[in-house]
């Protein structure tokens, strides 16, 4: 018997799937760091000699130096963590509401095969509606406050999370369902301790996917609704001809979104640090 | 299949569609709301407002944009992943600076290419392009780096290298991986494409659509969403034709597998 191989889902998301097993230990770690930081160096440099040879104009590009030194700046400034703070409540928000949303519709509809069935021409419709079509539904039912956001957010990442559950209930293996059957386990029991475990790294997949989703719809929203946080405040920067600000902005928004894959995968890893099969990665 | 069985699936696929348009109908059909118009209004205000002139100077043209940008995205981003996929220190040297720009939330990047390039059809194709590359171009270098190292040992051993490694190693490995970036790419073009116009344009789907909203045209901009939802789906067939065609094995290589 083979034990229950968890591929990502989706699918054509599970492609390095047999290659598994060659992913070198990475001995080498200081060159790979130091190659790695001569990257980043090498990509400000650029960026700090564009302008300056004039190849751009800085008032479009300003060098690198001078938007680090506004992001420094920003740094010290109540109003930027304001806005950091509107931007993470949102993401956090839409994507908490969407996580429990997905995880218990996905747990219902996912364990009845005939459910499925009826719900899966709905769903494939549903899905890949763009969210940023709601965007004026948003506007018109809530304004510029953070649930038009949340509408967004949550619609967006809900989609993630759910088909990855549905694909980690579907793969629950006969065998262990058998015998928890015959060990006399009722449905909680089944669903605790047989379901849980095998949709736990698709559902982890998904809440990480939707992580980042959930970042890029709160910055959209802010952009373009102008609902309070990070978006608003580079469209207003853009408007006003704050330059260095805006590039600032920019910069901090893919930090935000680098700290987000960061913790995501840490809080993954943690979740699943009892899973024996070394999961291959989707990158987002 | 037996008809019986036919009949059956063709239930399962329509039955809870037509239980919620009806339950919309009937949710409408008392009072009139404001905010939601009855499925009858809203399917002709749909034929009305899109299959006139609007389809050639919105539709179509934002369309345009988008298949230029998404198909220049694919291609830019597997030819530079294969590039950097197969040397070791270009990887390293590259992957910071690429983890950050892949985290960068895309739509950030119409203020500042509006800055750079003003607003023009090429400025929209751009901003396409510049989001959806990274999933391409991740996926592939990701692909590329896992390739099989039998195989590949095997390939050199055969003194396949150059056009042929790239056409029958390395791309047939890295596909799936590939394929999954691209129907992230797909996503993120139609929202980019979306939003490029919502910003700053003064045609397009996006701009059309908010334009309904701003002065109160309900029907109307429940049929822009509908239409945009509609080239959602037809995105998402299209991609998952293409995708059984070109990875046809591997599907075939996977049932097998889950088979024994």
């Amino acid at each position: 018997m083979s034990a229950p191989v968890v591929t990502t889902s989706g699918s054509a998301a599970s492609g390095s799937g047999q290659h598994r097993a060659v992913r070198k230990p990475a001995r080498k770690w200081p060159v790979k760091q130091l190659l790695g930081l001569a990257g980043i160096l090498g990509f400000l440099l650029v960026w700090e000699l564009i302008p300056r040879a004039g190849i751009i104009e800085a008032r479009f590009l300003p060098p690198a130096s001078e938007v680090i030194a506004a992001l420094g700046r920003d740094f010290g400034l109540t109003a930027f963590w304001a806005a950091v703070g509107e931007t993470m409540l949102a993401w956090f928000l839409g994507l908490l509401m969407a996580i429990v949303l997905a995880v218990a519709l996905g747990f219902v509809i996912g364990s009845s095969s005939v459910l499925r069935k009826l719900t899966n021409s709905t769903v494939e419709f549903l899905r890949p509606i763009p969210s940023v079509a709601l965007i004026p539904l948003a506007v018109l039912l809530f304004g510029v406050k953070i649930e038009s956001s949340l509408m967004l957010i949550v619609y967006a990442s809900f989609w993630q999370v759910f088909i990855q559950v549905l694909y980690g209930v579907a793969d629950v293996d006969n065998v262990a369902m058998q015998t928890a059957r015959s060990y006399g386990l009722g449905t909680a029991a089944r669903v605790r301790y047989v379901v849980f475990p095998t949709a736990l790294p698709y559902l982890m997949t998904g809440v990480r996917l939707a992580a980042s989703v959930a970042l890029i719809l709160a910055i959209t929203a802010e952009l373009v609704i102008g609902s309070p946080g990070l978006g608003r405040e580079i469209a207003l920067a853009q408007s006003g001809g704050a330059i260095s600000g805006m590039y600032a902005l920019v910069l901090a928004t893919g930090l935000i979104g680098v700290l987000i894959n960061l913790v995501m995968r840490f809080i993954e890893r943690k979740t699943l640090s009892w899973h024996s099969s070394v999961r291959s990665e989707v990158i987002v | 299949m037996k008809p019986a069985n036919i009949l059956k699936a063709l239930l399962y696929a329509v039955g809870l569609p037509a239980v919620l348009v009806l339950i919309w109908w009937a949710a409408t059909l008392g009072a009139k709301n404001f905010f939601v118009p009855t499925p009858g209004t809203l399917l002709s205000t749909f034929a009305e407002t899109w299959f006139g002139e609007r389809i050639v100077s919105d539709v179509l043209p934002s369309l345009g944009r988008l298949v230029v940008g998404v198909v220049a995205a694919i291609v830019l981003g597997i030819v530079a992943g294969l590039l950097i996929g197969s040397v070791k220190w270009l990887r390293a040297l590259t992957e910071p600076v690429l983890e950050f720009f892949r985290a960068v939330p895309p739509p950030v990047l119409v203020p500042v290419l509006m800055l750079l390039m003003g607003i023009t059809d090429s400025m929209k194709v751009v901003v396409i392009i510049s989001g959806c590359i990274w999933p391409v171009l991740l996926n592939t270098i990701e692909g590329v780096r896992a390739i099989d190292p039998v195989l590949s040992d095997s390939s050199h051993t055969y003194g396949i290298t150059g056009a042929a490694r790239v056409r029958y190693l390395v791309l047939p490995s890295a596909g799936p991986q590939i394929m999954a970036g691209v129907r992230q790419c797909l996503s993120i073009g139609l929202i980019l494409m979306v939003i490029s116009e919502m910003f700053a344009s003064s045609s397009g789907l996006g701009f059309t659509i908010v334009q309904f909203q701003r002065s109160f045209a309900i029907p109307e901009m429940w049929s822009g969403i509908v239409i945009l939802g509609l080239i959602g789906v037809a995105m998402s067939f299209i991609f998952q034709f293409t995708e059984r065609r070109i990875l046809r094995w591997y599907h075939g290589l996977r049932e097998v597998e889950n088979a024994v």
